[in-house]
């Protein structure tokens, strides 16, 4: 009788326990990959935790986001090799777009689905010099000097170092008028990079970790992020008298947000960094945020300098892709000599 | 008469050694030199990766194994050497006492098949899974994905990764240590020949009996040896799983990676902190190492005269 009874309290407290552990269920655990370009870690670090609470507070759904990262052009390929990326934030149009041209991840109009070419925040492209700037690095020109390291990556992997090469072409083409002056120049500048890193977080520790070089082809969110990591009393930034205005680019992956049925969440992930609060991310983060009035509010940080773009100067990145990128294009023709 | 006998011994041991003596100089001079080798380019190095783990104090160094990325990168890398290591030591144990015991055609070429990973970069290696399970890849794009009715129902639905995901870890790693085992235990079980096996076998042993009883207990020693180097080569493993890896934080590093990413994220006393565990790891291989050859020295230098020998001949 007794041992009954037992079994029987047993059986209710089993149940009940059960009961519990459905309930606590039925408010979701999402978990989404952001696959992502080297020099973003810290920003998508902050904005993972907004989104999260952002997203708790809205659905009461729990979102856990997971970060991978590395050059740019090679996450493309891990992406279309089978890395489950629920979105891409890279850093420019076209390694997004090769995930429609190799892996028809994406649809062909991807770029037009978000603001701004789907560029939510944009940067340009500085040089980081050393405390004092004892090699007195001013402009492009400078760099050209015999005697100057120059540190930046490689743009087959990396790419910031697109966005640096194509800055220094720019500049070059505008200065001396023709293209091969331009091609003599940016081989010149190549000839005094001592190493090419994959990526430019790779760039940035070999020049301030194991101190290579005397200047440094950086993002501009890379190198504020040097000097608030190791002090302004170690590094310079110097803005040159013209730059490129760097577009990273952001998507879902839809192919895998498909499959994984992530497809609502990933998408406001996307569109919450439109959002005020994901503006603001950018801009602590040293990212150029691209609403008008949180843009405003960083006034002061980034420097105004005459700026580049991909699309009017270089007729978009397909074309300058193949132009300077491609095997046997430009950067080869210039990298072998 | 025995007395003369070891008086002679004595004065040969004496000339020979007198014979053997270099001038205090040289000795001292080449001494130093090796020391001052071993101490530049092992021990310094050593000591400098605890002494910036420990740059913050040890609350800081212990901070650096709480953070999840960093328990979740240990976890990984245990699982990852838990699956590879036993399967290796299985495929070691058959793949050697084939060798060692049989004549059969091919055994060269399954010698050298063995020895392949030896001989691979561990990039490629990496690559070769890529290049197989990738979606653009061989087989990548018939692997279960999503819905197939014609699969079978447990199949249906199931998504099956294998690279940047658990399962190309374990493979780009189990391809790495693949000939650790058999490589350390070849040589042991030739030198040993078959003739205890035959005593067995004409006493009534069967055949598991005999490789149970009579094979395993006489390379056990060997077979610890090469577990105990298969298991630090697969914690330690940086190349090929850095290319299957996907470098997912908390899901796909392993701790090698997980250094990595920690000195690139500026946070250099955490990827030392996390180094010196690994260093602590080949610290403890080495004195497991030295603990079997000190038991076991007079198998292993048999062992090590055969393979000398393979090698001359």
């Amino acid at each position: 009788m007794n041992s009954s009874i037992l079994s029987l309290r047993t059986a209710l407290a089993v149940f009940l326990l059960a009961a519990a552990l459905v309930s606590t269920a039925s408010a979701k655990d999402i978990a989404l990959l952001n696959v992502s370009y080297d020099p973003t870690r810290e920003l998508y670090v902050d904005f993972n935790a907004a989104f999260a609470k952002y997203w708790k507070a809205k659905t009461g759904d729990t979102v856990t986001i997971k970060q991978s990262h590395g050059g740019s052009g090679s996450q493309a390929r891990s992406i279309n090799d089978g890395l489950q990326a629920d979105v891409a934030t890279l850093a420019l149009g076209v390694d997004i777009e090769a995930l429609y041209n190799i892996g028809k991840l994406i649809p062909q109009d991807w770029q037009k689905r978000l603001a701004n070419n789907s560029a939510p925040y944009t940067s340009t492209i500085v040089f980081l010099v050393r405390k004092g700037n004892p090699k007195r690095i001013k402009d492009w020109d400078d760099l050209v000097k015999p005697g100057v390291g120059v540190v930046t990556p490689n743009p087959k992997t990396s790419g910031g170092a697109r966005w640096n090469y194509l800055a220094a072409w720019g500049y070059a083409l505008k200065k001396y008028g023709t293209e091969d002056k331009a091609k003599e120049f940016v081989g010149k500048l190549y000839k005094n990079v001592p190493v090419l890193d994959s990526g430019a977080r790779g760039a940035t520790t070999s020049f301030v970790q194991r101190e290579i070089g005397d200047v440094e082809l950086a993002w501009e969110n890379e190198a504020f992020l040097a000097l608030k990591e190791f002090g302004a009393d170690k590094f310079e930034i110097v803005v040159p008298s013209l730059s490129i205005l760097a577009e990273p680019t952001v998507a879902v992956v839809d192919k895998v947000v498909k499959k994984k049925g992530t497809e609502v969440v990933a998408k406001a992930y996307l569109d919450y960094l439109y959002s005020d609060e994901g503006q603001d991310i950018a801009g602590r983060n040293f990212y150029r945020p691209t609403n008008p009035a949180i843009a405003a509010k960083y006034a002061k940080v980034f420097p105004k300098l005459e700026l580049l773009s991909i699309d009017a100067d270089f007729g978009g990145w397909t074309k300058a892709q193949k132009t300077h990128f491609a095997d046997g294009g430009i950067f080869d023709q210039i990298y072998v000599k | 008469m025995a007395g003369n006998v070891s008086t002679l011994v004595y004065v040969a041991k004496h000339r020979q050694r007198r014979s053997l003596k270099d001038p205090l100089w040289v000795r001292v001079l080449l001494i130093g030199a090796a020391l001052l080798f071993v101490g530049l380019f092992l021990l310094v190095p050593m000591a400098s990766v605890f002494a910036e783990g420990l740059k913050k104090g040890w609350g800081a160094y212990f901070a650096a194994f709480r953070d999840p990325d960093a328990l979740a990168a240990i976890r990984l890398t245990l699982l990852t050497a838990g699956i590879a290591v036993p399967l290796n030591l299985v495929f070691g144990l058959a793949a050697s006492w084939a060798i060692a015991k049989f004549e059969f055609r091919g055994k060269a070429l399954l010698i050298s098949l063995i020895e392949l990973p030896f001989a691979v970069s561990p990039v490629v290696s990496g690559l070769v899974y890529v290049l197989l399970f990738g979606a653009q890849g061989w087989w990548g794009p018939y692997l279960p994905s999503g819905e197939h009715p014609w699969l079978g129902s447990w199949l249906n639905g199931q998504d099956i990764q294998v690279i940047f995901a658990v399962p190309g870890i374990v493979l780009a790693t189990i391809f790495v240590t693949f000939p650790f085992v058999a490589r350390e235990l070849i040589p042991i079980m030739q030198v040993r020949g078959n003739d205890e096996e035959y005593a067995a076998l004409t006493l009534g042993a069967n055949g598991w009996q005999t490789f149970f009883r009579v094979t395993l207990p006489n390379v056990k020693w060997g077979l610890f040896y090469g577990v105990i180097l298969c298991n630090a080569r697969a914690m330690g493993e940086f190349g090929a799983v850095s290319v299957v890896s996907g470098h997912i934080r908390g899901l796909t590093n392993t701790m090698p990676l997980h250094v990595e990413i920690l000195y690139n994220e500026y946070n250099i006393q955490a990827a030392f902190a996390v180094a010196s565990l690994l260093t602590l790891l080949a610290l403890v291989t080495l004195v497991l190492k030295n603990l079997v050859e000190w038991r076991h020295r007079r198998v292993l230098e048999a062992a090590t005269a055969s393979t000398t020998r393979q090698f001359i001949s």
